[in-house]
């Protein structure tokens, strides 16, 4: 097992085989969020409460998972990138950041638009859009450390000393933000709670958390294979590589 | 050969080194602690002077301009020893770094954290809080202080290469710090109210012994990177 | 006792140390010369351990030197381009510092370095206003009383007039003919008082 972990360190095998897997993930991931669009949008029953409004659920929902389990990868990438002085490994760290940053801006817009549809303002300072909104703080500083950096390994052994900092940080930082937020409760009760569940509208969530999770799968591989020929580019086995393409 | 110095007796003689440089550069000390009676100023002149909306935003105001100024000493941390070679000799000592770096933090807390603790009831009683609740507020950016040059050194650390640091040392830190925060303004909010505040006076004695006892060896990490 | 074996470093694109390998004994002093830009200091790092090689090994009294870890740092003196003292201390300061740091110094021990070194008139001067080499002697006054068996020493010589220069290669001669091992990187020539030399020319 551990052959096949050090292999695929190895950047040249890595580019061939995340190539040969990505386009399973981009279609298994694609065909499970069009079954989720479709079954959100059409098949599940209006919300009693929120009518069609809920709907955005099935995007902002999946969204913010994302945003905190591409944290995660990242934040794992990054150890294995400095225990094992994997350059593979840091380069999928360097790659998770904008990818988590996008999900977590996803999720912080979607979470405005259906505040504006329910409530009228656009935002609420609650306690899941605000920790969302600090987990953005967490990935603007990963990556401005690492732009902060010329020489790329110590960008890469810095940023990585930072993921892991921040990923011990984040359970502190929402549950801070959760408490503050009960103190401070208004009239709101779970601004953002989700809808009384029924299977019809349960199961295309569930589409879409998977659907959302392979699809990452799929796009990070793609920015790593990326990352690597940018950071290879000097290497022999490039030149071979695009000769063959 | 003489003896080897103990990792205590390293640790002391650092904090002393670094106390003997902060008193040859007063200013270095005074800057900050002037930043942040200034920043206080800053909120009744833009708000309003009466005295029941200034105990209103009072937890806030303290808390925050505590945290910026605190943030502007972080850079000095290190920088200078890293600039200058020190930081590089005093790790090819073959001291352990964890000392170092906490060595470093305290001594940097007690020429930059403690003042401000200290001078904090001044400011709190500018903006109309009752002795008891600045109590509570001294007592509470005690632990909070400390807890930020824990993480601002892993900041400091992480940062040691990059020119004209600062900015991106403050984006670094503050997030990390907003836990620290929200616990520390809810204590003085509850003392102002009256009430006890020993809830999250807790949280933040958990916080600072989180910090101290991890943030240590992540910047030490962070150091070895830094000086290759 | 001091071995390089293939040792291979990168900074980014730049291949800087391509299979450097040599040797060190007691009593010997390694003069690495070469243009700027060659790898002189990156070597010099990379033996005290500061910098990681991709490839290669460094090895002192036979153990690798990542797997010593601090214990090597006892026994080894460093001295950068620049010399490693804090502008706002004297110099007697810098010194009582950098070796009580390593290990118990008595105030005598650490006056008797001064004078040898021809800084005692300027021990209470704060090191931003001494001379380039004055700051330098300091610096070799951390070596003398770090006992270190292995000098590193990187451009010792620059910046310096003839006879801080002969001062230094003098201290240098002395500590290599008492059983010392000394790595010196210089660009120029190094003109040594006898003894084991050996150079090792970087590309």
């Amino acid at each position: 097992m551990w052959i096949w972990f050090h292999k695929l360190g190895s950047p040249p095998h890595f580019y061939r085989i995340a190539g040969r897997m990505t386009p399973w993930f981009a279609w298994i991931g694609g065909i499970l969020i069009a079954a989720g669009v479709v079954g959100g949008l059409v098949f599940a029953p209006p919300d009693y409460q929120q009518g069609d409004g809920f709907r955005i659920l099935y995007v902002h929902a999946p969204s913010a998972w994302m945003s905190l389990f591409t944290y995660i990868v990242m934040a794992l990438a990054a150890a294995i990138g400095l225990v094992w002085r994997m350059k593979v490994a840091h380069a999928v760290a360097a790659s998770c950041a904008p990818i988590g940053a996008a999900f977590t801006a996803c999720a912080l817009v979607t979470g405005a638009v259906w505040g504006q549809k329910m409530w009228g303002t656009w935002w609420v300072w609650d306690a899941r859009l605000t920790s969302e909104l600090i987990l953005l703080f967490l990935y603007f500083g990963y990556m401005a450390l690492r732009s902060a950096y010329d020489d790329q390994q110590r960008a890469d052994r810095a940023s990585a000393i930072l993921a892991l900092v921040g990923v011990v940080n984040v359970p502190i930082i929402h549950y801070s933000v959760v408490w503050w937020n009960t103190l401070h409760q208004a009239a709101s009760v779970s601004k953002m709670a989700r809808p009384s569940i029924a299977p019809e509208m349960l199961v295309p969530l569930i589409l879409m958390f998977f659907g959302f999770n392979i699809l990452f799968g799929a796009v990070l591989l793609t920015r790593v294979r990326g990352e690597v020929l940018l950071r290879e580019r000097s290497a022999d086995w490039i030149r071979a590589v695009l000769s063959k393409s | 050969m003489n003896a080897r110095t103990g990792i205590l007796g390293a640790g002391l003689l650092l904090i002393e080194r670094d106390l003997r440089l902060a008193f040859r550069r007063p200013s270095q000390v005074f800057n900050p602690l002037v930043f942040f009676l200034v920043v206080t100023t800053l909120f009744p002149l833009s708000l309003s002077p009466l005295p029941s909306q200034l105990r209103d935003i009072a937890p806030g105001v303290l808390w925050v301009a505590a945290l910026l100024s605190s943030l502007l000493a972080l850079e000095a941390l290190l920088k200078s020893d890293a600039e200058d070679g020190t930081l590089e000799q005093m790790v090819l000592s073959g001291q352990p770094v964890v000392v170092l770096v906490a060595a470093k933090t305290a001594a940097h807390w007690l020429v930059g954290g403690l003042p401000l603790v200290i001078i904090s009831p001044v400011a709190a009683m500018s903006l109309g809080v009752t002795p008891a609740a600045m109590w509570v507020t001294a007592e509470g950016l005690l632990m909070g202080t400390l807890t930020l040059s824990f993480l601002g050194s892993v900041g400091a650390a992480l940062t040691i290469g990059v020119r004209r640091s600062s900015v991106l040392l403050s984006l670094l830190v503050l997030p990390l710090a907003m836990p620290m925060l929200i616990f520390g303004a809810r204590a003085t909010d509850l003392a102002i109210a009256g009430e006890a505040a020993s809830g999250p006076l807790y949280l933040l004695g958990a916080l600072l012994v989180f910090t101290a006892t991890l943030a240590p060896f992540a910047a030490a990490a962070a150091v070895r990177i830094g000086i290759e | 006792m001091l071995t390089a074996e293939n040792v291979h470093l990168w900074r980014g694109d730049r291949h800087v140390l391509k299979g450097v390998g040599f040797s060190l004994s007691p009593g010997e002093l390694l003069h690495v010369s070469g243009p700027n830009g060659t790898g002189k200091t990156t070597l010099l790092r990379v033996v005290c351990g500061l910098a990681q090689p991709e490839e290669g090994i460094v090895r002192w009294r036979g153990e690798s030197i990542t797997a010593l870890g601090s214990s090597f740092f006892e026994d080894i003196g460093y001295i950068a381009h620049d010399a490693g003292l804090k502008g706002d201390l004297t110099a007697r300061e810098n010194l009582s510092f950098a070796a009580r740091l390593r290990c118990v110094v008595t105030a005598a021990e650490i006056e008797a370095v001064l004078a040898a070194l021809n800084v005692a008139e300027c021990a209470d001067i704060p090191a931003r206003a001494l001379s380039a080499g004055q700051r330098r002697r300091v610096a070799l006054g951390r070596l003398l009383l770090s006992q270190a068996a292995l000098w590193i020493l990187d451009e010792p010589l620059t910046n310096l007039d003839t006879a801080g220069a002969a001062l230094v290669l003098d201290l240098i001669a002395r500590h290599v003919g008492t059983g010392g091992l000394a790595l010196v990187a210089a660009h120029g020539e190094l003109a040594t008082r006898g003894g084991r030399t050996a150079r090792l020319e970087l590309a």
